[in-house]
């Protein structure tokens, strides 16, 4: 019962949503706006209690078994009571905008931007034209590099153009038959789930 | 030089060196950043959920007229999830999450068909208009190609043999052009990010720029 | 050990301050190399150039998170700039997750002092944070006040006379999704395939070689790639007399210039490293085969 009944639901309102697409009739459109509007939304707002659980679980965990860099923890979990509060008591205020425009906005960004730095590391000790086929990856990246900024317009007029023609001919090809490749693989993995084929997002007994 | 005196700027270029002193060597500085920056992330997005959604979409039309009170059976199942917080009644979780993840792939089939199967190859077929001219026929005519050999490269249920390996072969060239053009351009997305910081340090905070 | 082993033994910090310089000096020391609008960015362009304050609205949505802001940012505030100075209606949706929504604040709190006669709920409107992703894209194809409830300042959709000639996608000229995720593929999907919407994108550089495809089938009507596109929408907003602020994604572009080549020179170098050495091995090796 406990795997059975998922597995009906599952199939029921999977097929269905697929089945509404092309019904036109004002049951099926009000069926579709209820279940979009209404249940979609209100149950993928609950998924986030589950984050919450995760973060405060690990850190408090973390805290109590007194692990190496415990008090690492209790700064992220101080920070985010702080944020919180913040926004509540002020109602959104200037207080908690400069909170995230000058706190939160520049942690992220500068984690992020470390990647330049790994990517120019990596640039000179791992990408090597070991054969034919990374010779011409590594051809194609370097005409792509210079050619999409002004310096390759610069050293030559031609640049532009030839990197908009590999973008919109060879490149376009290739990632075309690769999204067509993943648009029916994400069709088969949809009709896996309706079937209770594929049940992993069930998790365990 | 202009250097900023803003309390705020300061706070920010602060964070972004310590989180920089990573390049150096890992340090308490970074670990004490990178933990700080967690905890601001899951309060903002407490209050912005908050605010925008759980007031104005559940707690109103609940509670005032005119009282939308359907809402409370996609809430009871929604409620389901809280289950995960007992190993007795972790089972519960199930059912929200087949009503939900079941539904979207039901929505999903459609519309992948038409917009990432259906068009895309519709827009490869060798029309009339596509022979226009000498370079747009080329370019046709590679396109086609191209997107011939890349799903032949990637079929793996047939031997690679005779014309059908050298389709893949042929494949293979448009590929590694495609996933080179991809290296540049993430190339370019990562230089990016780094000017984007470094002109927050040099214009906002020292004020050279 | 010789120039070619010592040199591929480099501390990779070497190559850290490396790559901070490039980055840096160009940005105190501008070369002002002209930027090159292309046919993606153009047409975007060219879109939104012909909408006016008749036109239905922009849907501007944003996807940017902090860690995509230089790249976003320009393009976001480039649009709105554009949007705003011809008079077309914007709805500027925060974000499909929580942690847009101060992005996007932060650009219309920045845009809007440019332009102090333009009032939220008349001239643009300001939506939050609605969970859901592909539920919300399907959602505004409904209804777009019984989606939000209220803009992002806790004011109902209803009460906004903007809101009031706007009910869904079939009153918007096209939707704009500046995004660092795959969320154009969900706007593609749910909102452009199935209800029918003109779709334009602004995205990070490393997503942009995969939405040709689908500029070329016609499901797109523009694209703007990276922090180059952001600088070519801001080059064809000045060329065409309209305000351009600092021009940031421009300011951005010599360095990028000089960040590129010197990635291409660091490829070079590590391959001619890598042949030598790998020379110089199989010659030793083959040598000492000899001696025994």
């Amino acid at each position: 019962m406990r795997r059975t009944l998922p597995l009906v639901i599952a199939f029921g309102i999977g097929f269905a949503m697929l089945i509404q697409y092309f019904i036109p009739h004002p049951i099926s459109e009000n069926f579709y706006n209820v279940i979009v509007q209404q249940w979609f939304i209100i149950i993928f707002a609950f998924q986030f209690v589950l984050a919450l659980r995760s973060f405060f679980m690990h850190h408090i965990r973390k805290i109590s078994q007194k692990k190496e860099g415990y008090w690492f923890s209790a700064v992220a979990i101080a920070s985010a009571l702080f944020m919180a509060i913040a926004g509540f008591a002020t109602k959104r205020g200037p207080f908690f905008d400069s909170l995230y425009k000058y706190m939160y906005a520049p942690l992220q960004a500068t984690m992020f931007s470390l990647l330049a730095f790994f990517i120019a590391s990596a640039a000179f000790r791992a990408f090597r034209a070991r054969n034919l086929q990374a010779t011409l990856l590594l051809v194609t990246a370097t005409i792509v590099m210079i050619g999409r900024v002004p310096i390759g317009d610069y050293l030559w007029k031609g640049m532009p153009d030839l990197v908009e023609w590999i973008m919109t001919v060879p490149n376009m090809a290739a990632m075309r038959g690769i999204r067509i490749g993943v648009g029916l693989g994400a069709i088969a993995t949809a009709m896996k789930i309706m079937l209770g084929i594929e049940r992993s997002y069930m998790g365990g007994e | 030089m202009n250097i900023s005196t803003s309390p705020w700027v300061w706070i920010a270029a602060l964070l972004t060196l310590m989180i920089y002193s990573f390049l150096y060597k890992e340090n308490p500085f970074y670990r004490l950043a990178e933990h700080i920056f967690m905890g601001l992330s899951i309060g903002y997005a407490v209050v912005i959920i908050w605010y925008n959604y759980v007031l104005v979409r559940v707690y109103k039309p609940l509670f005032f007229p005119p009282h939308q009170w359907s809402l409370i059976f996609p809430i009871l199942l929604g409620t389901m999830i809280f289950g995960i917080f007992s190993k007795k009644y972790t089972w519960l979780i199930k059912y929200p999450f087949a009503f939900y993840i079941a539904g979207y792939a039901g929505i999903s089939i459609p519309v992948t068909l038409q917009a990432f199967v259906l068009k895309q190859v519709e827009a490869s077929f060798l029309t009339p208009e596509k022979f226009s001219s000498i370079p747009g026929s080329i370019n046709s005519i590679l396109i086609f190609v191209g997107l011939i050999t890349t799903l032949i490269f990637f079929y793996f249920s047939t031997k690679r043999e005779h014309g059908f390996g050298t389709a893949a072969k042929v494949g293979i060239v448009f590929i590694m052009v495609a996933f080179g053009a991809s290296f540049g351009y993430t190339v370019m997305a990562r230089i990016s990010l780094l000017i984007g910081r470094m002109q927050f340090l040099i214009q906002d905070w020292l004020g050279i720029m | 050990m010789g120039f070619w082993q010592r040199l591929l033994k480099l501390d990779r910090r070497w190559i850290f301050l490396g790559i901070g310089l490039v980055v840096i000096f160009p940005l105190i020391y501008p070369l002002k190399l002209p930027v090159k609008p292309t046919k993606p960015s153009m047409d975007l362009f060219n879109y939104i150039d012909t909408l006016g304050p008749e036109s239905d609205a922009v849907f501007l949505v944003n996807g940017s998170a902090p860690s995509t802001l230089p790249e976003l940012m320009p393009m976001l505030q480039a649009i709105l700039r554009h949007c705003l100075t011809k008079g077309v209606p914007v709805i500027f949706f925060g974000g499909l997750y929580p942690q847009y929504i101060g992005v996007a604040k932060m650009a219309i709190d920045e845009i809007i002092k440019e332009f102090p006669d333009k009032k939220s709920g008349k001239d643009y409107v300001f939506l939050g944070y609605i969970p859901g992703v592909s539920a919300v894209i399907l959602s505004i194809g409904i209804d777009i006040e019984t989606t939000f409830g209220a803009d992002y300042y806790g004011i109902p959709i209803d009460s906004l006379p903007m809101m009031r000639e706007i009910k869904n996608y079939s009153d918007i000229s096209i939707v704009i999704d500046i995004s660092g995720t795959s969320s154009p593929e969900y706007w593609l999907m749910y909102g452009q395939e199935r209800y029918g919407v003109n779709f334009g994108v602004g995205c990070t550089a490393v997503s942009a070689p995969a939405y040709y495809a689908f500029l070329q089938s016609g499901q797109m009507v523009g694209l703007l790639g990276g922090l180059k596109g952001a600088a070519e929408y801001e080059e064809l907003m000045a060329r065409n007399g309209y305000p351009t602020g600092k021009r940031p994604a421009t300011v951005g572009m010599d360095s990028q210039s000089f960040g590129h080549l010197l990635i291409v020179l660091l490829v070079i170098l590590g391959n001619i490293g890598y042949f030598v050495t790998r020379r110089a091995e199989k010659t030793r090796g083959i040598e000492q085969r000899r001696k025994r």
